[in-house]
């Protein structure tokens, strides 16, 4: 019997971790991606630092919805004050696939921003007037981590505990 | 709220004004030159490029000498240097450092030779320090190292590798038993090398030689004349004397820090020269007579006749432009909008014929930006610091100054959207509250806490994201209309509102709205009907006149319904609005986050310590990330879907002839 009734904790922080994991691994591979693009620019040309910083900067987001969702659950299934709340099985399960979305859209998204915001970095190396427009390629992958963490965030936001 | 009319002016006057008038120009900063005709039997361009090439040698020979003088004279600057922009100087403070040239060009000279000489002595400081280590193992030898040895004898210098004494006279009793006589001493020894000095016969010596080279033996590859002692002394000295130069380099070299203003004057001097003889190249001239044309803003065309025809006699005629002519863009707005006019030129300027956005731009733009942002702490911190640095800084350059100013304004916006929402650093009230004082205080949101509700919040997300597309089509409707394009304007413009409105009002009452906004909301039954009367009006026209440039009545419905598609291009422009609520979620739960980190130290003076620390870096980590996400997805709103609306873009910006300075700005007397 307990067994069972602390499974559904377990399930509920295994989301919570699939989100913060996931996501933020995606954004560091992103961020890592177009920090090497970065460096190279700046080899070049030193005073081009704030703006390919700003562009590497870009897919370090899904990391952070990561832990905003992360963080939701956590505090929605009591860990962080201490109080664990009872979560059965099912409701568990349900947290783990809320969790789901970000957590996989913030990998793949953020290796994917990783490489446009690379790319952007390559613009604003040859065209440092251009950076309002490189900027906004990379923005446009992002959009998908949004739309994710918003049905992350409502899914577990609506599960009743 | 415009793009500016421009004009055309042409000026034709005397050679002899030539100089004067193109300088008058230039101060003016309001004509951007063209070139408009080729050279022809009358007028003739003149050659100018060697002059020009002569002004931009000597201002890089200034800009070079001036790198120097920072090297070793660094100026202090603070850390917003950047932000101070170009020394403002007084016309006669020029004129006097202009009439000073030939002396500030040697002096920069001097600078460069001073630097050369430096860089030569250091280098020769390399090669006698190593000359030096080449030397310290022979120093135990006190007779000079080119010595020939005696009447009868010889003396070899040489080092070998990991041998000792005994070992060689075996070898050498081993190679050349016949020879005797032969005495080495070991002048010194390190890890791997023994450094030797050997005696032998004079007749000996070759084969001596000879033996000890086959096991390793090396001569050494430098021989002084003298001791080795003397001559390390001398070569320190020398070392000495070479540092001592090198001093007394760096210090004339900052002798010349008085000087660097001057520098910089004369550098800017002589590229407000390169340029005007840029321009004087480019204008057509016969023997007394030249003639400059160009754009100039509609606005300043009297002030430049005026000024011009009451000073020279010189003829000026304006035209409008021609239908066809692409002119230079320059966009004019009050001072709210204009600090939105980098994001435009950022996206493109207004082509030809297109409305300056701008304006209606800016509203929205800061909307939204302080709906991403939505704290009031955060947003209070921006206004501050940048309207300290508006205030502190007023020269700063013009582009970073439209930007500060469009993030003040945007500072303030997040304030009213996080008062709104309650959201101050996060809870930072609550937390501390709870915390310290045992009781926890909570700030109450003057509208809502998103947080509690976010379906609500993203229902507004979209329903402004939807009044910021109805704009954007509405400006294209209003373009149509004053292009007299009626047609167009009906059926691009109201069958899409038709269609669109329709399917809102539908929407609305539906269950799936119902559940989403969590209120059921009843619509008399005449809205019904009205509701899908447009709808299918909507849709019906776009199917049927969309495609009306083509002929075949089959493409043309073909077309139509591939334009009724564009209804999915429309639900994901509003869907994209859901990252206002996303943004807005995220500064505050991160926030959250932090202070959460923060309360979780211990209830003493460590731990308030501690509380403080996670307080200034947490929070100040959330602020930078989220100013630029909220900076890079309010340009991706205006661009992608509110541009998408009605905008293309694409003009040339205006380039007036101005002096292009790098260090100072020169105050005009008018």
């Amino acid at each position: 019997m307990s067994i069972m009734e602390n499974l559904g904790i377990v399930y509920a922080l295994l989301g919570a971790s699939i989100a913060v994991l996931l996501a933020g691994a995606g954004s560091a591979i992103g961020v890592g991606i177009a920090g090497q693009a970065a460096s190279g620019v700046v080899t070049e040309d030193p005073n081009k630092f704030a703006q390919v910083l700003i562009m590497q900067l870009l897919p370090g987001t899904q990391g952070l919805y990561g832990l905003l969702v992360g963080f939701i659950t956590l505090s929605k299934i009591g860990i962080l004050g201490g109080n664990l709340a009872a979560v059965d099985v099912s409701t568990g399960l349900m947290i783990l696939a809320a969790c789901l979305p970000i957590g996989i859209v913030g990998l793949i998204s953020g290796k994917s921003q990783g490489k446009t915001a690379a790319a952007a970095i390559g613009i604003v190396a040859k065209k440092p007037d251009q950076f309002g427009k490189a900027m906004l390629f990379p923005a446009m992958v992002e959009t998908y981590a949004i739309l994710a963490l918003l049905i992350s965030f409502l899914a577990v936001n609506g599960i009743q505990i | 709220m415009a793009v500016q009319q421009m004009q055309k002016i042409s000026i034709c006057a005397l050679k002899q004004d030539r100089k004067s008038i193109l300088e008058i120009l230039q101060n003016m900063k309001v004509l951007e030159v063209t070139s408009i005709l080729d050279d022809d039997k009358e007028f003739h361009k003149m050659d100018t490029s060697s002059e020009r090439l002569d002004f931009e040698k000597a201002a890089s020979l200034l800009d070079q000498a001036l790198r120097v003088v920072e090297k070793y004279a660094p100026e202090k600057k603070s850390m917003f240097a950047s932000l101070e922009g170009k020394v403002l100087i007084g016309k006669k403070v020029y004129q006097e450092t202009v009439e000073k040239k030939e002396e500030l060009l040697q002096i920069s000279k001097r600078l460069l030779a001073l630097e050369k000489e430096r860089a030569e002595q250091k280098a020769s400081i390399i090669k006698t320090e190593n000359n030096i280590e080449s030397l310290t193992p022979w120093l135990g030898l006190n007779i000079p190292m080119n010595m020939q040895g005696t009447k009868y004898t010889e003396m070899l210098l040489g080092t070998m590798q990991n041998t000792t004494l005994e070992q060689i006279y075996q070898n050498l009793a081993e190679d050349i038993p016949e020879i005797e006589g032969v005495d080495i001493s070991i002048i010194s020894s390190d890890t791997d090398m023994v450094y030797l000095a050997i005696i032998c016969m004079k007749e000996d010596s070759e084969k001596v030689e000879e033996a000890l080279r086959s096991r390793g033996f090396a001569r050494p590859t430098q021989i002084w004349d003298k001791e080795p002692a003397s001559i390390k002394t001398d070569l320190e000295d020398e070392v000495s004397k070479q540092r001592a130069r090198i001093i007394e380099i760096e210090k004339e070299v900052r002798g010349y820090e008085s000087r660097r203003s001057e520098l910089r004057i004369l550098a800017d001097y002589y590229r407000i020269r390169a340029e005007r003889y840029e321009v004087l190249g480019q204008i057509p001239q016969t023997e007394h007579t030249f003639l400059i044309s160009g754009y100039v803003p509609a606005k300043e065309v009297e002030k430049i006749r005026e000024y011009l025809i009451n000073r020279f006699q010189c003829a000026i005629d304006v035209e409008d432009l021609k239908e066809e002519e692409e002119a230079p863009v320059l966009l004019e707005n009050n001072s709210f909008s204009s600090s939105m006019e980098g994001i435009v030129e950022a996206y493109g300027l207004p082509k030809k014929g297109e409305f300056d956005p701008t304006t209606i731009m800016s509203f929205f733009y800061v909307f939204f930006f302080g709906m991403m942002l939505s704290d009031a702490a955060y947003g209070a911190i921006i206004a501050v610091a940048c309207f300290i640095l508006l205030k502190k800084y007023p020269r700063m350059s013009h582009s970073m100054k439209q930007s500060i100013k469009l993030f003040f304004y945007c500072g303030l916006s997040t304030v009213v959207w996080g008062i709104l929402f309650g959201g101050y650093f996060g809870n930072i009230v609550d937390v501390v509250s709870g915390k310290y004082f045992g009781k926890t205080i909570a700030v109450p949101a003057l509208w809502f806490l998103p947080l509690s509700d976010p379906m609500k919040l993203l229902v507004f997300s979209m329903l402004f994201g939807m009044i910021h597309l109805y704009v954007g089509l509405g400006i294209k409707g209003y373009k149509c209309l004053k292009d007299g394009l009626v047609l167009e304007f009906f059926c691009d413009v109201v069958l899409w509102f038709a269609l669109l409105t329709g399917l809102i009002l539908m929407l609305i009452p539906s269950d799936i709205f119902a559940s989403i906004a969590q209120t059921q909301i009843v619509f008399p039954k005449a809205l019904h009907i009205i509701a899908k009367a447009l709808a299918i009006i909507g849709a019906l026209g776009i199917l049927l006149m969309s495609g009306r440039s083509s002929k075949n009545p089959g493409l043309r419905l073909a077309l139509g319904a591939y334009d009724l598609y564009n209804i999915t291009g429309w639900l994901s422009d509003v869907l994209s609005y859901s990252r206002l609520l996303a943004l807005g979620l995220a500064t505050g739960v991160i926030a959250s986050v932090i202070n959460q980190m923060g309360s979780m130290m211990p209830n003493n003076v460590l731990g308030v310590i501690g509380f403080i620390i996670i307080f200034i870096i947490g929070h100040t980590l959330n602020l930078a990330i989220n100013l630029l996400g909220a900076y890079v997805h309010t340009n991706r709103l205006q661009f992608v879907e509110f541009f998408g609306k009605f905008y293309e873009g694409g003009g040339r910006a205006f380039r007036p002839f101005a002096p292009e300075t790098k260090y100072v700005d020169i105050k005009e007397e008018t």
